[in-house]
């Protein structure tokens, strides 16, 4: 079954704005946005729940963290405790202060890589991956608010077309 | 216009008196002889080890060495006595030093938002310079207590000590005779005084500057605030290393750290920034600070954060280098800290580092007003016992205590601080007006 979509296009980001907010008030259901930068506000005009991969971070560096703690306990303390350089290999926290910098280290490595890979995960964004751009112009100066249709496409056309749309086009969707 | 609440003048006096008879009461209780001392750690070996050992001290006494051994007991009451009559100097010097540095910090942050013209601060301004105003008294009463120190009148500085630098002298101290150059009682007093007189010219100008340019047709008195601000902070960044050395470094003559001054800095500017926070959150509460939003009170919040953050790569760069290397001349520092400050030592990395780090991480919560306060006062007690770890060790030994001496001369340089900072905020409106940013900080929004 097919789906017909209306992308209205704007020339402006503060048109864009507006025209997010009241279509918003009109309860048409926004489907996607598309704009060649971020529009600061955006998301909070079209209600998008707040992104929680500051959280996803948080804790893949808890893990980054246990991690470069069991290891250099396990190498440095538990398998294979030599002296190196008179430093104290009795006990983790004897040596602590040498093994700080990789503690730190991983801890970095792994929030940082870790939420980059979430973030490609969940956007899904890969090498090989088929653009979705739904109008060539969306990259470079023109926004594009793509809203779905029931039955209801003469009004919303005209209700686009009030809100500042310099073009709008309805499209059947696979 | 702020007007001062009896309430708050009135607890800031009785801190004040409460900190004056505490002051005194450490002062005179401390011991004036090597007998007070030897009654006191009798007292105290009983307490600890009960009769028995006492008893084996006794017979110790009476042995073949007895008179060497009577040398060295004389020589370690003396030391002992030192270390007690520097208790309640080295209480008043901390918790001066610790004030004074605070408002220090925030002249600086201020100094920084004028010359980087942040966009969000602006409203924050007469804030600032309200707690900036406790630096001519605080420097003042400082500078007092570095006379007292100069004149002899305690024994916090060893290297003031004329014998040690005298080579016919059995004290002589080669090392410290090798820095006499430097540490000189009168060099030392006269840079102390260029710094604090350089620091509060530039606080008196900018605060003057800042008020013209309310009344002003044009941004000249803007712009003449944000050269001083750039010649200033040139100035300061100069002065509170050499300050650090000075004031901070010098009570252990025998140890050096080429980072130490910008460890101290960053210990007293999130100071700053957190009474910025704190005294901010109290006018707001109060209905004082119109425009201020919370996105001005999350920017603080983040500068809190981040300085605590810095604070402990310093802290630990320092810690580190010294713990690696273990050299001898160096690791004395830490080894007496360590053995004899373990909790006060440890526990100011807790303090000031992982509870803020943990609590200010969530963005929600650099927003609430509780959460923040709350970690501003652990930031604050925590600094505190920073500049208690720099001063104690080399002054008071294993002999330091948290007692009625630290606390009284806490609560007497707080209450001085409420008092001058409050009385300071009723001098001027709360909001700058031809500030050429007060639109967009009024607008500020994150």
């Amino acid at each position: 079954m097919s789906t017909k979509v209306i992308q209205a296009l704007y020339n402006d980001d503060d048109i864009l704005m507006d025209a997010v907010k009241e279509t918003r008030k009109a309860h048409h259901h926004i489907e996607e946005v598309y704009t060649p930068f971020p529009v600061h506000g955006l998301d909070k005009a079209m209600g998008l729940a707040p992104t929680r991969i500051a959280i996803a971070s948080f804790l893949y560096g808890c893990v980054g963290l246990s991690i470069a703690t069991w290891m250099m306990n396990f190498i440095m303390i538990q398998d294979w405790p030599q002296d190196i350089g008179g430093k104290p290999s009795f006990s983790y926290i004897e040596n602590m202060p040498a093994f700080v910098p990789i503690m730190f280290e991983l801890t970095v490595f792994f929030a940082a890589h870790l939420m980059v890979i979430t973030f490609y995960m969940r956007s899904k964004l890969w090498p090989f991956k088929q653009a979705e751009n739904p109008d060539v112009r969306t990259t470079d100066d023109h926004f594009l608010m793509e809203v779905a249709v029931h039955d209801n496409e003469e009004e919303l056309s005209d209700f686009l077309k009030k809100t500042g749309a310099v073009e709008i086009k309805v499209v059947e969707k696979h | 216009m702020y007007t001062f609440s009896s309430k708050l003048k009135v607890f800031s006096f009785v801190l004040i008196i409460v900190g004056l008879l505490g002051i005194g009461y450490s002062f005179i209780s401390a011991p004036k002889t090597t007998a007070d001392v030897e009654k006191i750690l009798e007292a105290e070996a009983h307490a600890h080890h009960g009769a028995h050992d006492a008893h084996a001290h006794d017979t110790h006494g009476h042995d073949t060495h007895s008179a060497e051994a009577h040398a060295e007991h004389e020589e370690h009451l003396n030391h002992v006595l030192h270390q007690l009559q520097n208790k309640p100097w080295a209480a008043l010097y901390v918790a001066a030093i610790f004030f004074m540095l605070i408002s220090l910090g925030v002249l600086a942050f201020y100094a920084i938002q004028n010359v980087a013209q942040a966009g969000w601060s602006p409203v924050l301004f007469r804030v600032m310079q309200g707690i900036t105003a406790y630096l001519p008294w605080g420097s003042a009463l400082f500078f007092i207590l570095l006379i007292l120190s100069a004149f002899h009148f305690n024994h916090l500085f060893v290297w003031m000590d004329p014998d040690l630098v005298n080579p016919e002298s059995p004290k002589f101290d080669k090392l410290i005779n090798g820095k006499k150059g430097y540490l000189d009682e009168w060099f030392w007093l006269i840079r102390a005084a260029v710094f604090i007189i350089g620091w509060n010219l530039y606080r008196y100008f900018s605060r003057k500057n800042c008020l013209a340019q309310d009344e002003a047709s044009d941004n000249a008195f803007y712009k003449k605030n944000f050269n001083i601000s750039a010649g200033f902070l040139v100035f300061f960044i100069v002065t509170e290393s050499i300050m650090s050395w000075d004031w901070i470094m010098s009570v252990d003559p025998h140890w050096f750290s080429t980072l130490f001054g910008w460890y101290v800095f960053a210990s007293f500017f999130v100071s700053g920034i957190t009474v910025i926070a704190m005294v901010t959150l109290y006018l707001k509460s109060r209905g004082y600070l119109e425009h201020v939003n919370t996105s001005h009170i999350h920017d603080l919040a983040k500068f809190m954060f981040g300085i605590s953050v810095f604070w402990t790569y310093l802290w630990f760069s320092q810690f580190m280098l010294i713990w690696y290397s273990n050299i001898p001349e160096e690791v004395t520092y830490y080894v007496t800290r360590i053995e004899q400050y373990n909790l006060p030592f440890f526990g100011m990395v807790a303090m000031n580092f992982i509870f803020p780090f943990l609590i200010l991480i969530n963005t929600d919560f650099k927003r609430i007003t509780w959460i923040l306060v709350m970690a501003g006062i652990v930031i604050l007690l925590g600094h505190y016992v920073d500049f208690f770890n720099m001063i104690m060790p080399a002054t008071v030994g294993d002999k330091w205590f948290i007692g009625i001496g630290e606390l009284s001369s806490l609560l007497f340089f707080l209450g001085l601080f409420i008092l001058i900072v409050f009385t300071a905020l009723t001098k001027a409106p709360l909001l700058p007006k031809r500030n050429p940013f007060i639109e967009e900080s009024k607008h500020f929004h994150y």
